[in-house]
């Protein structure tokens, strides 16, 4: 704590003094004004009809106008529901796995071994989403797919999946199992390294079995690991993995009822750029959404511990 | 002494009791997960890759698959009779990855080590400038018209870089790192003389070398791996990203007979389905062949930032 009193400079003494390090900070400075803080400036295109004649100024004032036209659409509803319910099965299946798997090579005996499955759970988190698209239509065509080759070997006729919606959802939360495990592995594995392991020794030693070292040592040993994270994760429920969802899903409609998330929608319309205030107003309710579950899940990580909190 | 003890202990320690019931079950549903996993992880690579090896005719009567089952070189040889497109791919993203990540690790450590110096008054201030960003965006569009509207990136190789610059993520990793370097040897370096850049260039950077690296590593894969930035901004087909390129060949016919066109292919001849797996397998090659030597530092680097939460 900082007594002011003693040690008042003034703002041009201080300017003087900081120079350097204003300096230093100043390329990121700019860039952060630039391409984070004018962009909510353009947020006031949200309350107009925007065209391309009149510019950002001179386009008619349509107040609210945009964000009645989304939320009574059933898009709304739509891709929200999607967004959300999406981002809770991720983090539900890919923690459970996580932390599984992490819980598994933790007590695997072989080091190379350890090493090598870990390696090869992480390899999928290197490669672009455009490379899981091409794998992913290697999997489900209609004609070629391996799965439908599979299938017909069996007798069973091939599944469109391109062409009908049922199955994405259970694909998507399999392909982002898929990419993303590997990395959460890695957090946990560190996690459960961290607990101390002479309570395991103790804990041997008394004649615990390893499902109960696992349930009494472990498990609470990275419970607050796991409630962070969690918090944290479920703080950006409302922002959609655009990579993901553009990739496998691309432009085709007939998928979108059940995949079809709000980043992926605003994407869409902003290449089409038909309507810039509407497009606009969408991506200004993510935000505010996204700024609400943020601000809510980091206010409780901050008031389980204060060294996980952000700020 | 030590050493017969130690000799002795470790000894005590290899000859283990043969394993409980407990830890048999729990191996045996545990193993078979795992190494399930880990074949599952395998498995679509393989396919890619035994597909590019396929003829085109297999394929379409088959499917893709793991093994070829008949064995042809043909998707690789259309792809090597017309390469201009994915070596220029290659050019940008490598230019675009080496560029964008020096300065992007640069500006951040830069940012990082300001912030966390005590004796800078308005730190606070600053952080919660670059914290805010975290909390609200202005969203795509009023982004997107800015880019081109008025920085004018549109097909400018700049488009691909400029963005991704800052990471505040980064920023504060670098922050909460270099806060544990001990504020005396800041202060003894003052004393010294030094100026505030010189400290950080020749004193904090050189102790900073595991969070440099972390950052390093993840801002070259975010630019290595990028298409959207090339798809949003890109129309000279001279500029397009690595990934970006894949994406178009993969998902418009049309890109893949320019290119078969480009080097006067037969389009009719073009082996489609199997070229989509051998472009896959050109474009992901390096980073599975690299992935075994940098795969440690990502980990080390994880795990760096997990301690620390």
């Amino acid at each position: 704590m900082k007594i002011d009193k003693v040690n008042k400079k003034s703002f041009f003494q201080n300017f003087k003094r900081y120079r350097t390090m204003l300096l230093m900070l100043l390329p990121s400075v700019v860039l952060v004004f630039v391409f984070s803080y004018l962009p909510i400036g353009g947020l006031v295109m949200a309350f107009k009809r925007f065209n391309y004649s009149d510019g950002i100024w001179g386009s008619p004032w349509v107040g609210w106008d945009n964000f009645k036209f989304f939320l009574t659409s059933g898009k709304a509803l739509s891709v929200t529901r999607n967004t959300a319910l999406y981002n809770l099965a991720f983090i539900v299946v890919n923690t459970t796995l996580e932390i599984a798997f992490a819980i598994i090579l933790s007590e695997m005996a072989g080091k190379w071994l350890k090493k090598i499955t870990q390696s090869i759970i992480f390899l999928p988190y290197f490669i672009s989403w455009v490379i899981v698209g091409s794998i992913a239509y290697g999997l489900l065509s209609y004609e070629t797919g391996t799965l439908n080759g599979l299938l017909g070997s069996m007798g069973i006729d091939p599944v469109n999946f391109y062409g009908e919606s049922g199955w994405w959802p259970l694909i998507i939360v399999a392909f982002s199992a898929w990419k993303g495990v590997g990395y959460g592995v890695v957090v946990y594995l560190a996690a459960i390294l961290g607990v101390d392991g002479s309570l395991h020794e103790a804990a041997a030693i008394d004649g615990a079995s390893i499902f109960q070292r696992i349930r009494y040592i472990t498990l609470p040993g990275i419970t607050s690991t796991v409630i962070t994270l969690t918090l944290l994760a479920l703080g950006k429920i409302f922002r959609g993995n655009l990579d993901l969802f553009y990739q496998l899903v691309g432009q085709n409609g007939a998928l979108f009822d059940k995949t079809d998330v709000i980043d992926t929608y605003v994407f869409r319309m902003t290449i089409a750029a038909t309507d810039v205030g509407q497009t606009v107003a969408i991506g200004f309710y993510q935000s505010v959404l996204c700024f609400i579950t943020i601000i809510a899940a980091n206010w409780l990580v901050k008031k389980k511990d204060e060294n996980y909190s952000l700020f | 002494m030590s050493k017969t003890v130690k000799t002795a202990k470790s000894a005590v320690r290899t000859r283990r009791r043969p394993m409980s019931k407990d830890v048999i079950c729990f191996k045996g549903i545990g193993y078979p997960l795992i190494f399930a996993a880990a074949a599952l992880c395998l498995v679509p690579f393989l396919i890619v890759i035994g597909s590019s090896f396929t003829s085109e005719s297999y394929i379409i009567r088959n499917g893709y698959s793991i093994w070829p089952g008949d064995w042809s070189l043909e998707s690789y040889q259309t792809i090597f009779r017309s390469p201009m497109a994915i070596i220029r791919a290659y050019g940008v993203t490598i230019f675009v990855t080496v560029v964008g990540t020096v300065l992007s690790v640069f500006l951040n450590t830069m940012a990082g080590y300001v912030l966390q110096r005590k004796d800078f008054g308005w730190r606070n201030k600053f952080s919660f400038y670059y914290f805010f960003t975290t909390l609200f965006s202005g969203g795509l569009m009023p982004w997107y018209m800015l880019c081109v509207k008025y920085l004018h990136l549109k097909d400018s190789i700049w488009s691909m870089i400029l963005p991704g610059l800052i990471s505040v993520w980064n920023i504060l990793l670098v922050k909460g790192f270099m806060g544990g370097i001990p504020y005396e040897m800041t202060e003894s370096a003052k004393i010294d003389g030094a100026g505030d850049f010189s400290i950080f260039l020749r004193l904090i950077w050189p102790l900073s070398k595991p969070v440099v690296a972390t950052i390093g590593l993840f801002t070259a894969l975010m630019y290595w791996n990028d298409w959207y930035n090339s798809m949003l901004f890109i129309n000279n087909s001279n500029l397009y990203s690595l990934q970006y390129q894949l994406y178009k060949l993969i998902n418009d016919a049309r890109e893949l007979r320019r290119i078969a066109e480009e080097s006067g292919i037969v389009v009719d001849s073009v082996p489609i389905e199997s070229m989509k797996m051998a472009l896959t397998v050109v474009v992901t090659g390096p980073i599975v062949l690299l992935y075994p030597f940098i795969q440690k530092y990502f980990v080390k680097g994880l795990t760096l930032g997990a301690v620390k939460g």
